[in-house]
């Protein structure tokens, strides 16, 4: 079974990757730590986003409320509650995936933009919520200083933990995608209509789609707040979705790793030109603007079409 | 908290006065973005910049021109028709270009074009707030029902309608407006008839964008002009867009004065959490009617 799933090349691939990143603490500072940790934090966060808009088709524009929905339940949990913070880590994606199934029942009844119109609402709502209720997520200045177990509260913990987490909610995301119900869902995208019309349930398949992906938004959420130590309401206000859905047009949104190519392009880019500059959005703008007029498949999406014309086919079904 | 601790029915007169002021506003910058959602379809973030740049706009040349009252008049003019400019240059330099991509790439394209704004803005203006002075005449206050009301709000209120009724005779009465009616409908059809359709739209993108310059000219002396003014005015104004209907002008009418109404009377009952009760008002709206309340152009 996963011989057919996994190209023994990319498998490889993979696993050098992750010892590469096991050993890395031992040979960069801190700061280096924290970056990769960050990356890999968004970059996950994209990957779920790319679930639902990339292999469903759907415009998931309020994205960033499952990844603040998630860090809330589980910060509120950790510090609200004298339950294990077991049990908070748990909470979170649920949470988060309860928020996403409430929201995709009002919003799956409009597709497209309506559909990305309406969650921007909803979303707004949340947002709007938690910026103001000061007496319990914090209103605008968020939370500081959570009590994170011991295990993970440092950096290299931090890292760890989150780079173990990250690949296990990769390769869930992976086999989900590459499962007859991640081929049914593509056949939802490229055609929705006769999907119907051959007895596929489209709305009950994009509802399971969007629960999945704003679940992983929601583990995405925790991992944020391991290695931040804090929560904001900034992490879901609208501009950050966007920026996510950059990250998935950047990396190219055909392929699977293409959203965490995007994510640490545009975090390492916030990072080092804001060393540099505080202009550092003008730069993204800009990149973004000869992104869409020159790689509209984005980075990885582009090096795709070009090295592997086959897999290109596969992935991006019939465009 | 204070939860509906002081509503008093002169109270509930001068803010529903104060919201329809904030109608105003929202209603101008909404009406251009729905123009520009209507007839070219693009989902533009940008609009919010244009705003602020329209506040920014609307400071400098009225302090350029000594800080009086005649600065302010002619800033009102003059920043609209500035921000018209920069959009004709973007519209001709780059989004016709856009037309035909997908909505999602131009909503991500008009994004980019926010954060470069956003910058721009800083790299010109600094970080600083900014305020100016209603001209005289509408400088103070009068009594409403013993409560005071702002006289720039009264003035505000009188451009609203105007604005309104200016946008209907644009779209119903003349050449432009009817072919740009039609090219909401169907471009292909109004171009074989042997009509310039980019021609026309960059008419009325550059037509939204000088409401989005004007709505910026007109909240400028209400409130401080400052970085981040474009983020909440825009998601304001793309909810009032959806709830009235994609590209319908009297539904951004209807939708502004939803939300505008809904903050005003947030802010009496329960002032913490003013900040919910209009993106309430609008799921509650689009829960009912997710198409929006008026008929939309799509």
């Amino acid at each position: 079974m996963f011989g057919k799933l996994i190209h023994k090349k990319s498998f490889g691939l993979a696993i050098v990757l992750f010892v590469f990143f096991l050993i890395l603490p031992l040979f960069v500072s801190r700061f280096y730590i924290y970056i990769f940790a960050l990356i890999f934090v968004t970059g996950l966060l994209a990957t779920s986003l790319n679930i639902v808009l990339g292999y469903g088709g759907m415009f998931q524009f309020h994205h960033s409320v499952f990844y603040g929905v998630g860090a809330y339940g589980f910060v509120l949990m950790l510090t609200k509650t004298d339950l294990s913070p077991l049990f908070a880590f748990i909470v979170g994606p649920i949470v988060a995936a309860l928020i996403s199934l409430i929201m995709g029942l009002i919003c799956i009844r409009l597709t497209k933009l309506y559909f990305g119109m309406l969650q921007l609402a909803l979303g707004s709502l949340i947002w709007a919520t938690v910026f103001r209720w000061y007496s319990f997520t914090g209103g605008d200045n968020g939370i500081h200083g959570i009590p994170l177990p011991s295990i993970i509260s440092s950096t290299s913990g931090a890292y760890y933990f989150t780079l173990i987490i990250t690949a296990i909610c990769l390769i869930f995301m992976y086999l989900i995608v590459n499962s007859p119900f991640g081929s049914v869902f593509q056949a939802i995208r490229d055609n929705p209509e006769r999907s119907e019309a051959i007895g596929v349930n489209v709305k009950r398949h994009q509802l399971i789609g969007l629960m999945i992906a704003g679940f992983f938004a929601g583990v995405a959420g925790i991992l944020f707040v391991t290695v931040e130590g804090s929560v904001f309401p900034d992490m879901m206000f609208w501009t950050f979705s966007l920026e996510i859905l950059i990250m998935c047009l950047l990396g190219g949104w055909f392929t699977f790793l293409g959203p965490m190519f995007g994510a640490a392009i545009i975090v390492s880019l916030r990072t080092f030109v804001g060393i540099y500059t505080e202009y550092w959005t003008l730069i993204l703008g800009i990149v973004l603007m000869l992104l869409i007029f020159f790689l509209p498949e984005g980075v990885l999406g582009y090096f795709v079409e070009r090295f592997k014309p086959h897999d290109k086919a596969v992935l991006s079904g019939e465009k | 908290m204070e939860f509906a601790s002081n509503i008093t029915l002169s109270a509930l007169f001068q803010q529903v006065l104060v919201g329809l002021s904030k109608t105003t506003i929202l209603f101008i910058v909404a009406s251009g973005l729905s123009l520009i959602l209507g007839v070219l379809r693009i989902p533009n973030v940008a609009h919010g910049s244009l705003y602020m740049i329209g506040a920014f706009l609307t400071y400098t040349i009225a302090m350029f021109l000594g800080g009086g009252s005649t600065g302010f008049w002619l800033a009102l003019i003059l920043a609209p028709i500035g921000v018209g400019l920069v959009s004709i240059i973007i519209e001709r330099g780059l989004f016709c270009h856009l037309y035909e991509r997908e909505h999602l790439i131009l909503l991500l394209f008009t994004f980019a074009f926010t954060l470069v704004f956003g910058d721009l803005v800083k790299l010109v203006w600094g970080s600083d707030y900014r305020s100016i002075s209603a001209p005289e005449i509408f400088q103070g206050s009068f009594s409403v029902m013993g409560l005071p009301f702002p006289r720039y709000n009264l003035f505000l209120l009188f451009i609203g309608p105007l604005v309104a009724l200016g946008l209907w005779l644009l779209a119903n009465k003349t050449k432009i407006g009817k072919i740009s009616r039609a090219a909401a409908v169907d471009r292909e059809m109004v171009g074989a008839v042997g009509i310039n359709v980019s021609w026309v739209f960059c008419f009325v993108f550059v037509i939204g964008c000088v409401l989005a310059g004007l709505g910026g000219a007109l909240v400028a002396p209400t409130q401080n002009i400052t970085q981040g003014m474009d983020h909440t005015i825009i998601i304001e104004a793309f909810l009032i867009v959806i709830i009235g209907g994609l590209g319908n002008m009297w539904g951004a009418v209807l939708g502004a004065l939803i939300f505008g109404l809904t903050d005003s009377i947030g802010i009496l009952v329960w002032p913490q959490f003013a900040i919910v009760f209009p993106y309430t008002a609008v799921v509650i709206v689009l829960v009912f009617f997710p198409r929006g309340l008026l008929k939309s152009t799509w």
